[in-house]
């Protein structure tokens, strides 16, 4: 019952982000003065006609009101589309996405051809975000002072400054062009092709990626460690007679962790729907370039197609997180 | 004295004391403290929490100890367990059964904490961790000092828990800390500070968070088990009524210092102390009629930091000057009377007699 409310939930917010996206790309040209042809003459060779020009805003269907345009977007979604392209009839099958506009590529193919990029680069920073953060972290909050502790701050405090396109480029100008120890922006290498490969090329935009994370959960898990070893159980496992190890490692830590669980749920779940910064930095062909690319090109459908996955996977990580939470702090359970 | 060395926050306790060339006397009582003294540096001064300390308990004995919120009880028995918190400066002598624990290695006083010695803590809601079963909180206890299977500690912790008085133990056992009642998890902290048959039992504030009604049950559990385990017990409160019933001897406590130390009926018979006047006074008595109010001490206790010279209670004590300017400038040492009974007091004890006799008890 619960996770059926849950899933409800999910649909409608997944359709409030579409809509807004639809919004935005209808109504602010419009409001901006822009008819549909202005809009359709984007996607024509330079030197086409009136007629070609409106032929396009037909085909694209930017003549239809604003919810008539929604509403053949969501039928596609639901039951698939059909597209003329002159003397053929192409159908799109039912998660459809549509074309690109610039393109004529189905915008879901290209996705998942880019999907596995985006993972991997998530799922490895993510890894070494968690794991160099909350170390950080917890040593921090052990030696709260010495000379280690207020360097990793000072580290962490520098890592939540600096964006990616500056430690990225730094990075790559450093350790790719100058040392060549890594290969450089744009080398991917499918996992499945070549696992060794694959690590290799991702390891500079890993670290990146994972610098900028590392550092905030560093912060957190140290923050969240001092409140925790000052907590009355903690003490209590001492009164045990834990060795010390234990009693930071089963009962600080352990509580530590339950609130950060559901901020890297959260984070993982927008990375995996596109990394833009990291992706266009290091020019990894991924779902946040293809984002980005549909962004500057004004097309819609990439946009879109983006939007919604990247929607999609923020909201399905949100529920594991909540589903996870119930087991893991017994409290939240009813 | 102070070794003036910080120790770090996992409350060591100070390896210095071994160097220094003071003759010291193996103790032959079960538990002896001698003039223990935790200190603590901060940003603001030193607070010396507990200053001077010193008392011996035996088997099958219980020791109250009494005091107002920052009296140094707590710190106390932190500290005989090791467990106090902070960078400290611990000095003086604590001998559990022969063994002395503030020269001993860390890893020693870990070693003896839940097995030779436990506690039970004010909150029992926050003193368990909320995120493990009950259940499995005892099992950890017991298995760290114990080389068994889980399967038999799971049974060592349902007996412990019906031992104490939780119905359906079986199933009560993988319960979470938060679907108990306060008296329960109560109940269950004890259960868990039982386990390992612990010869040393401290209880700080036992049942300073729970129900009136529940008080009364989980003293009388404290009592019972102590006759069964024969173990010493130290109950630490704020509340005289709490310790009249179940302490054999009273240690009052005012500032890091024990200013009374006599056996339970003589503190409520014939207390010699201001101080100790002053709690007595304020404990409502149901057996008077409700024509006067309580006398509250008045002012408040002292900071640690900046504590009053010579005895520390002269600000609040209604009878320093009928010491002639002596406990402004002195700090008075407990020295035994002829009733057996022990004193840091600069009255005579003719005059606090007199007093007790003439003006307090009539009040009371």
């Amino acid at each position: 019952m619960y996770l059926l409310r849950r899933l409800l939930g999910a649909i409608v917010l997944l359709l409030l982000v579409t809509l807004a996206v639809f919004a935005i790309f209808f109504l602010v040209p419009r409001a901006a003065g822009l008819s549909a042809e202005d809009l359709a003459s984007r996607y024509v060779g330079r030197t086409a006609n009136e007629q070609q020009v409106h032929d396009m805003a037909v085909k694209l269907g930017l003549t239809d009101p604003f919810f008539v345009q929604y509403w053949t977007f969501l039928k596609g979604l639901v039951v698939g589309a059909d597209y003329s392209t002159g003397p053929t009839t192409v159908h799109c099958p039912a998660p459809c996405l549509g074309y690109s506009f610039l393109t004529q590529n189905p915008v879901l193919p290209d996705l998942l051809d880019r999907a596995p990029v985006t993972l991997s680069l998530a799922l490895g920073a993510a890894v070494i975000w968690l794991v160099a953060g909350v170390a950080t972290g917890v040593i921090s909050a052990l030696r709260r002072g010495s000379a280690v502790d207020r360097t990793s701050m000072a580290v962490a405090l520098a890592g939540v400054s600096l964006p990616i396109f500056f430690t990225g480029l730094l990075a790559l100008s450093i350790f790719s062009y100058s040392l060549h120890l890594f290969p450089p922006g744009g080398s991917y290498t499918p996992f499945t092709q070549n696992p060794a490969e694959w690590a290799y090329d991702l390891i500079l935009p890993w670290i990146t990626l994972a610098f900028l994370y590392a550092a905030a959960y560093a912060r957190l898990t140290r923050a969240g460690m001092l409140e925790t070893l000052n907590e009355d159980y903690v003490r209590t496992a001492r009164a045990k007679g834990l060795p010390e190890r234990t009693v930071i490692t089963k009962h600080a830590l352990r509580s530590t962790l339950t609130p950060i669980l559901t901020i890297f749920g959260l984070d993982l779940g927008l990375l995996i729907g596109g990394a833009v910064l990291t992706e266009t930095t290091f020019s990894l062909p991924g779902l946040g370039a293809y984002l980005y690319q549909g962004i500057i090109s004004n097309d819609l459908p990439k946009v879109l197609g983006g939007t919604l996955l990247a929607a999609l996977f923020v909201v399905v990580a949100n529920l594991i997180v909540d589903l996870l939470y119930a087991v893991v702090d017994p409290r939240v359970r009813v | 004295m102070s070794t003036g060395e910080n120790l770090d926050w996992q409350g060591g306790t100070s390896p210095a004391a071994e160097g220094e060339l003071r003759p010291r006397r193996v103790s032959s009582a079960f538990l002896e403290v001698r003039d223990l003294r935790i200190h603590f540096p901060t940003d603001d001064g030193l607070v010396k929490a507990v200053d001077g300390l010193s008392f011996s308990l035996e088997r099958g004995k219980t020791l109250g100890i009494v005091g107002e919120s920052g009296s140094g009880k707590s710190v106390t028995s932190l500290g005989i367990m090791g467990l106090h918190r902070g960078p400290a400066n611990v000095s003086g002598e604590v001998w559990l059964d022969g063994e002395e624990l503030i020269g001993s290695p860390k890893d020693h006083v870990r070693r003896l904490r839940g097995q030779k010695m436990s506690m039970i803590f004010q909150d029992p809601l926050s003193s368990m961790h909320p995120q493990y079963k009950i259940g499995a909180q005892i099992v950890e206890a017991y298995r760290i000092h114990n080389d068994v299977s889980k399967a038999v500690a799971h049974r060592r912790a349902i007996e412990l828990l019906d031992r104490v008085g939780i119905p359906e133990p079986a199933s009560r056992v993988n319960d979470y800390p938060h679907q108990f009642s306060g008296g329960m998890r109560q109940r269950a902290m004890i259960a868990m500070a039982l386990c390992c048959d612990p010869q040393l039992l401290i209880a700080d504030e036992p049942t300073t968070a729970l129900d009136v009604t529940v008080q009364a049950q989980i003293l009388d559990l404290i009592r019972d088990l102590q006759k069964e385990f024969g173990s010493a017990v130290i109950v630490i409160t704020h509340d005289l009524g709490v310790v009249a019933e179940l302490a054999d001897d009273i240690l009052v406590m005012y500032a890091g210092r024990a200013v009374e130390h006599a056996p339970s009926e003589v503190i409520f018979r014939a207390p010699e102390h201001p101080y100790t006047w002053g709690l007595l006074s304020s404990v409502p008595r149901m057996d008077r009629e409700r024509q006067e109010r309580l006398v509250p001490i008045t002012g408040s206790p002292p900071s640690l930091i900046s504590v009053p010279s010579g005895c520390a209670f002269h600000p609040r004590c209604p009878y320093c000057d009928l010491t002639g300017g002596k406990s402004l400038t002195e700090v008075p040492e407990l020295r035994p009377t002829s009733t057996g009974h022990e004193v840091a007091c600069h009255l005579t004890q003719e005059r606090r007699r007199q007093i007790w006799t003439a003006e307090v008890s009539p009040r009371l």
